[in-house]
């Protein structure tokens, strides 16, 4: 599912270069987020024959750690700071050691072996209400914020910009550790502002344009700001 | 779900959030959560309330948006997998719920 609200066009090249043999769909308005529980990419959700869901959302992994391509590093330009984001701790770990942190990468493909093999018996297999307790929080105010998220889609789809940045502001202050929220919006900016094959991973104000990012805050000050492992918390 | 009135009936509510309204109450799967009274018709303000959806509307554009459900504050009130419908990149449409009788694991990314 890929959680792109811009159309297919932003999916395209990745899904064609994967020419995957299971259904691979676009999720423009994140259903996910909303039907779910996703808070980050990637995400993964373990459902059994019977529609049972039997591990909610959680970080995972094909494999290993992966490395982002040289010409995706090589384009990208030096970034600033969101005038309202988090300082980064003098003594904090870093934004790549907190990326890198938390969920065992290698492991994750061989838990869901295990599951596909034992089915219940597998020690991966949550019961229903093991899998409803662990499944995201969400209070009343997360909910606002994932209504405010649907409205800037709409807004923003419209090519209403003022309305939508409103409402993906008041969408991040409400769900401030739901990440494909944030990172949607920056990468849209980030899109229009240095577009290319890799502009949605610009998430901040480029160096110097800091008054025209009109977020209040963006990635890279916003995962150093964070802890060792919370990123993508460990769940296995 | 996005409703341009808060005027919608329990069909358009069941339709936009996967909360059936039936006698006992509110249902997902399972789960059953009571509301006062259907006597006068389907009641969105009161049946948000209980499930904990957040009303949000628009005041320029009068466009409402109604968040999902939160009770026991958690993002899951039942573990039975909610219908999902989506299209792939040639339009075709896919449910979820065709995949019954198989394993699935259900990987979300995203282009950025």
């Amino acid at each position: 599912m890929s959680l792109e609200l811009s159309g297919p066009e932003a999916s395209r090249r990745y899904i064609e270069a994967a020419a995957p043999e299971h259904p691979s769909l676009l999720d423009p308005t994140h259903q996910m987020d909303a039907l779910f529980g996703v808070v980050n990419i990637p995400n993964v959700v373990w459902i059994d024959e019977a529609g049972i869901i039997v591990r909610p959302p959680e970080p995972g992994w094909p494999g290993g750690r992966q490395e982002f391509p040289k010409e995706m590093r090589d384009g990208m330009p030096e970034l600033g700071r969101a005038h309202g984001a988090p300082d980064e701790p003098d003594d904090g770990p870093g934004m790549w050691a907190v990326l890198g942190s938390g969920q065992d990468r290698i492991f994750y493909p061989d838990a869901i072996r295990d599951w596909v093999a034992k089915g219940d018996a597998s020690v991966f297999a949550m019961s229903p209400d093991e899998v409803v307790a662990r499944s995201e929080p969400r209070n009343a105010a997360m909910s606002k914020g994932a209504a405010h998220f649907e409205l800037a889609n709409h807004f923003w789809q419209a090519g209403d910009r003022d309305a939508a940045i409103e409402h993906f502001n008041a969408c991040h202050r409400l769900q401030p550790d739901n990440w494909t929220y944030k990172r949607q919006a920056w990468s849209l900016f980030g899109q229009e502002r240095v577009g290319g094959n890799y502009g949605r991973f610009v998430q901040g104000p480029v160096k110097g344009e800091e008054d025209a990012w009109p977020f209040d805050s963006d990635f890279r000050s916003e995962v150093s700001s964070r802890a060792v492992g919370s990123y993508y918390p460990k769940t296995l | 779900m996005l409703a341009r009135t808060l005027d919608i009936t329990a069909a358009e509510f069941l339709d936009g959030t996967g909360w059936d309204i039936k006698p006992q109450g509110a249902c997902k799967a399972e789960v059953c959560v009571p509301l006062a009274s259907t006597e006068f018709g389907f009641d969105l303000t009161a049946t948000t309330e209980r499930l904990g959806m957040a009303i949000v509307t628009d005041e320029a554009s009068g466009l409402t948006a109604v968040g999902p459900e939160s009770i026991g504050d958690r993002a899951l009130a039942t573990a039975q997998a909610p219908e999902l419908v989506l299209s792939d990149l040639h339009g075709n449409e896919f449910r979820l719920s065709s995949l019954r009788g198989q394993k699935v694991v259900v990987v979300s990314w995203a282009p950025y």
